[in-house]
Formats: C-alpha cells, sequence, structure tokens
C-alpha cells in the first residue's frame, strides 16, 4: 500500500527527461542555435533583465537614498574618482547620483511598465479576439470596429490620451503613487488590438476544425472550449507579437517617460534618465545621458531580435 | 461614383461623430470644469452661476449635441492653463506642424523611393546591405532617440544646425513660415530628418519589394527582349507599377506623421500643436485634449477618404465592384 502512491511517479520523471530531449531535438532549438544574432539578443536581453531584477542587491549604490548621496559626487565622468573620493564606473549625474545603478533601477521600472503593459494587453486582446471570432455576429462587428478604429491611430497618441484621461479622474494626492498603474493601463490599453485581431483570424479557422466540432457536440461548455482547446492552438502567433509587443511597450514607456507624462521624477525609467540627461548635452555631461541611451536601445533591440526569431521558427512556411 | 463616395462620407461622419463623443465624454466628466476655471477663492454661488451659464444642468444629450455644435463652428471652449481659446491656439500652432509635416513627408518620399529604386536594382551589392541594416537600426530606435543623436552630432559637436525652436518666421497675415528666412530653413532641418527617418524606411522597402516583385513579370522580360535601355525599363515601365501602393501608405501615413510630430516638437521644441498637446497632457488641460483628438481624428478621417477616393478612380477593379452593389 506505501508503495502506491510512490509508483505512478516513475514513469512521470522518465516522461519529463524524453520530454526535454525532444525539445532539445525540436526545431526550435536547432533554429536558435542556428542563428548567432539570436544567441547574442538573447543574451544581451538576459543580461539587462537580470541586471533589473537584481538591482537592490547587485547595485553598487542606492541612488534613491537621500542619506547615501553626496552632492560633491556631482558630475563624476566614467570611469573616475569623484571630488569625495568614491569611484563610478558610469560618472554620476549632477545631483551624484551613481549613473550605473540609476540605470540598473530604471530598468527595473522600464521592465516593469512593460512586462506588464503587454501582459494586459495580451490577456485584454485574447480574450477579446477568441470571443470575436468564436461568436462571431455582433460580437465580431463590434469588437472588430473598434480594434480597427485603434489600429488606424499610433499607439502613442492613444496612450498619451488615456494618460491624460486617466490623470484627469485621479485625484491629485494620489497621481504620485498611481502614475505607474496609469502608465501600464495607458500602453496595455494601446496594444491589445494587434493581440485581438491575430486570435480572431486563428480562432475562425481553428472552430472550423473537427476537435471543435467534437467538444461542441459532447455538449463542452464554449468557455472551457475555448481556453482548453482553441487557446493552445492560437497560442504561437500570441508569443510571437507579445514579444514583439514588449519592445514596443518598452520604447512606448520610454517616449512618454521622455515626453514628461510618464512615471514621477522620484522612480525614474530609462526615458526620464534620458529627458534628465538631455539637459547636460551641451555642457559636455555625455555620460549621464549617453549610458541609459544605450541600455534602452540595446534593450529593445536584443527583445525585437527575440521576437523576430520566434517568428521565423515558429512559421513553417518561411523554412 | 457618386453613391460610393457617399457612402465612404457616411461612414467619415459616424467616425467623427464617435470620436466628438468621446471627446465630449472628456471634456465634460474629466476633471470638474467649473472649479478649474473659477480658481480657489469662490463662492458656491458663483458655481452654480457658471454652471448654469456653461449650460452643465441640461440634460445630457443636449449638452453633446451642443458640443458638437461648438466643434463645428471651431469652439472648444478655453484652455485652462493658457487662458486663451482653444481654437486660437491651435490655429496659431498649426502652421508650424504642417510646415514640419510637409518637409519631413518631401524627405522620405524622394530618398525612400531612390533608395528604394537603387537597392532594388541593386540587390547584391555591398552598398545595399549597409542601407537595409542601417533601415533596420533606424526603426528600432526610438523618436526621441535619433533626435537628440541629431542634435549631439550638428548642434553640440559641428555647431552647424540650431538645435530648438523655428528660427525666424514671416508673417503673411493668416499663415506664420518659416521657409522664407534662412534661420527659419536651417531650424527646419534637424526635426524634419527626425520625423521623416520613420516613413523614409517605410517607403524605401515598400518601393524595394514592390520594384523586385515587377522585375520579375512577363511585361518586364518582354521589355527586355525588344532591347530597350535599362533605364527606359526601370523607369519607364517598372517604376511607373510600384507607385500605387507607394502614394497609398504615403497619404494615410501623413496622419501618423501628425501624431509622431508629437515626440519631434518636445525633443526640439517646436512651437506646433504636438507639443501643445503633450504639455497639456501633463497638466490636464481638458479642453486643450479634447479639440486636439477631434483635429488628429478629423485629419486621419480625411486623408482615409481622399485615399480611397484616389483608389477608386486608379482601380478600374474597385469601380466594377462598386456597381455589381458590392
Amino acid at each position: 500500500m506505501t508503495d502506491l502512491p510512490h509508483s505512478p511517479e516513475q514513469p512521470v520523471v522518465a516522461a519529463k527527461t524524453s520530454r526535454w530531449r525532444t525539445f532539445l531535438k525540436s526545431d526550435i532549438v536547432w533554429s536558435y542555435r542556428h542563428s548567432p544574432v539570436t544567441i547574442v539578443a538573447s543574451i544581451v536581453a538576459l543580461v539587462l533583465i537580470l541586471m533589473a531584477v537584481l538591482a537592490p542587491w547587485i547595485a553598487p549604490y542606492n541612488p534613491f537614498n537621500p542619506a547615501t548621496l553626496n552632492l560633491m559626487d556631482g558630475f563624476t565622468p566614467p570611469n573616475s574618482n569623484s571630488f569625495a573620493g568614491s569611484y563610478f564606473i558610469l560618472g554620476t549625474d549632477n545631483q551624484g547620483r551613481d549613473v550605473l545603478s540609476t540605470i540598473m533601477y530604471g530598468s527595473r521600472v522600464s521592465l516593469f511598465v512593460g512586462f506588464s503593459a503587454t501582459l494586459f494587453a495580451m490577456v485584454m486582446g485574447v480574450g477579446l479576439g477568441l470571443v470575436a471570432g468564436y461568436l462571431g455576429g455582433i460580437w465580431d462587428a463590434v469588437i472588430m470596429r473598434v480594434a480597427d478604429v485603434q489600429l488606424s491611430f499610433p499607439a502613442i497618441l492613444i496612450a498619451l490620451l488615456i494618460f491624460g484621461v486617466a490623470r484627469g479622474l485621479i485625484p491629485p494626492n494620489q497621481q504620485e503613487g498611481a502614475a505607474i498603474w496609469v502608465l501600464i493601463l495607458a500602453i496595455g490599453l494601446a496594444n491589445w488590438a494587434q493581440f485581438a485581431r491575430t486570435v480572431r483570424g486563428a480562432t475562425m479557422v481553428e472552430r472550423q476544425k473537427d476537435y471543435v466540432s467534437a467538444a461542441r457536440i459532447l455538449g463542452v461548455n464554449p468557455f472551457i472550449i475555448l481556453l482548453r482547446h482553441v487557446l493552445p492552438n492560437v497560442m504561437g502567433p500570441v508569443l510571437v507579437i507579445g514579444t514583439i509587443g514588449l519592445a514596443l511597450a518598452i520604447i512606448e514607456e520610454a517616449t512618454l517617460s521622455y515626453l514628461g507624462v510618464g512615471v514621477p521624477p522620484t522612480q525614474p525609467s530609462l526615458g526620464t534618465l534620458i529627458r534628465i540627461g538631455q539637459q547636460f548635452l551641451f555642457s559636455g555631461e555625455w555620460w549621464i545621458l549617453l549610458f541609459p541611451a544605450v541600455t534602452l536601445v540595446l534593450l529593445a533591440l536584443s527583445v525585437n531580435l527575440l521576437g523576430d526569431w520566434l517568428r521565423d521558427a515558429l512559421n513553417p512556411k518561411l523554412r | 461614383m457618386l453613391a460610393f463616395i457617399a457612402r465612404r462620407l457616411f461612414q467619415s461622419v459616424i467616425v467623427m461623430l464617435a470620436v466628438a463623443f468621446i471627446a465630449f465624454m472628456v471634456f465634460r466628466y474629466v476633471g470638474d470644469p467649473v472649479s478649474s476655471m473659477l480658481g480657489q477663492d469662490s463662492t458656491l454661488a458663483d458655481h452654480a452661476a457658471l454652471r448654469e451659464r456653461l449650460g452643465l444642468n441640461e440634460p445630457f444629450y443636449i449638452q453633446f449635441f451642443s458640443f458638437v455644435g461648438n466643434a463645428l463652428q471651431g469652439q472648444f471652449g478655453i484652455s485652462y492653463r493658457l487662458q486663451q481659446p482653444v481654437s486660437q491656439l491651435i490655429m496659431e500652432r498649426l502652421p508650424a506642424t504642417i510646415e514640419l509635416a510637409f518637409a519631413s513627408a518631401s524627405i522620405a518620399l524622394v530618398l525612400g523611393v531612390v533608395l528604394g529604386i537603387y537597392t532594388a536594382l541593386r540587390p547584391r551589392a555591398f552598398s545595399t546591405g549597409v542601407i537595409m541594416t542601417a533601415s533596420l537600426i533606424g526603426v528600432s530606435l526610438p523618436t526621441f532617440l535619433i533626435g537628440i543623436g541629431l542634435i549631439y552630432v550638428f548642434a553640440v559637436e559641428l555647431k552647424v544646425l540650431p538645435s530648438f525652436g523655428r528660427g525666424e518666421v514671416v508673417d503673411l497675415g493668416w499663415w506664420r513660415t518659416g521657409f522664407l528666412t534662412e534661420s527659419g530653413l536651417r531650424s527646419i532641418i534637424l526635426p524634419a530628418i527626425t520625423l521623416s527617418l520613420f516613413q523614409l524606411t517605410l517607403i524605401m522597402r515598400l518601393v524595394r519589394a514592390e520594384m523586385l516583385e515587377v522585375l520579375r513579370t512577363d511585361y518586364i522580360r518582354f521589355a527586355k527582349a525588344r532591347g530597350l535601355s535599362q533605364r527606359a525599363i526601370n523607369f519607364g515601365h517598372a517604376l511607373k507599377n510600384t507607385m500605387v501602393p507607394v502614394i497609398t501608405i504615403t497619404g494615410l501615413q501623413l496622419g501618423s506623421v501628425i501624431a509622431f510630430a508629437i515626440i519631434t516638437e518636445t525633443v526640439f521644441q517646436w512651437p506646433g500643436v504636438g507639443s501643445l498637446f503633450v504639455n497639456s497632457v501633463a497638466v490636464v488641460d481638458v479642453p486643450v485634449m479634447a479639440a486636439y483628438l477631434v483635429f488628429v481624428a478629423l485629419v486621419f478621417v480625411v486623408i482615409n477618404l481622399i485615399v480611397d477616393i484616389l483608389y477608386f478612380i486608379v482601380d478600374p477593379r474597385l469601380r466594377d465592384g462598386a456597381k455589381s452593389g458590392r
């Protein structure tokens, strides 16, 4: 009797290792190994993400703790000791904050907003796309008309508008704390249509297939059919749009913050850092601007390249 | 033809009404117009009087109709931030934005077509690879970074071009242009390049793809067999057929250029409609936001309408479809 609960575990472990092996032999891994650009891009993205996630533990300074800041450290050029004697590899800004540390904390904000907004857009877009594609009729017409109208305007404009409206609805004393959530909402709402359009098309193809009819005849709840049967089959393109959407969301966040309507200055993202750095461009302190800008470009470019690779790898027609 | 245009016009009116409705909701329910206009030290009686005067006690649909009626006459109320009529603010700044959009669209169209033809005719050349890679990087860079980069190179390091503003403008009575002074022309170079880059890449890739496709077709092969010169084939026969989609895309992109001008105008402190909008969003200046929304929608709708009609004229297949009642 005591052996019984253990015995089923044996095959599970075997299945896991063999699954891992099948994964290693799969087309995706093959195309990854044969694309040096993708390997470099994934390493760059991984390093940047790790730097951002681990910032509180690995950053050399805490740039937002006023107790550790020293104004005498201000405007230290990269790779040198400040007036007060501390060493800064990427220099300091006007307030004596270590540029490397502000970048690490800044990418944390950028990535958090980017990931959350993309996730929000994905859940909303996939949900509405499934409904539109599966139910058709009036649902389809209404959802897709809204998506069409939205897609004909640039996302950044829609995000700006939503941001402005949400700002107006929130009482002024809570704006500081809510800004980051408003930003996620604005960027997410600006990007859902792309997901909805793709998922709707894929769902319309899937619902004609026999397995969906079979499930329907068996009397499975439509909600379960969508989630358990249709959704896994439309996930491929969603992942591709999600990856490219993440790069877009990061750039949109940076743009909004650069325009001065994004995250509050107490919690700077990469865009805010670039906005701050631009003030010192003419006086020759180039490092305050350059390093955040390079980080932003590397981040957006590497995620974009990963998305491009994923699109090619998941599309057998291109092979 | 007339029925087609009438149907399109009807659809455009519906879209504009929907946008006007959103703008009205923003205008009416975001923030409190009464306290924004009266300020801190005002009595409750003042509030009530102003509510009555602004018609805020009227039923919802009457308020909406009066909003649309005012919008049709170009009246969007008074900016909370600048205390001036919104229509006047927008009209003052519109020439700057239109000149910028025009300059950048010209750059994008000319350079995009030229580079597109060049890369299509020499698909294996090293220079083509360089151009294509550069265009890829250009697309993935955020607009504001390109602007800052240009400022750094041409204004900070080389000190040859101004980094902000419009320079001197000439007042033509109803239009203040920067095209007639030297400083005005020098000022528009960097913003126009920044704004054009995205469109330029798009047009270039489109022309290249279309050209490569057309060059494979039978009529080009026949033209070669007839012994026509390369030049006559490439420009007389091939290029003509690539132009229709290019014109469509350029037209449709003009709307996004006006929207992307928001970013460029902020980077270069260009006194246009886009920077007015960004400054209004930052302080929730609702009348300006609502007016800008209607304005951009109008630009989009009008451009879409023109492109549709142009397509209808250019492509006979659409005309037949309309006749059979589709």
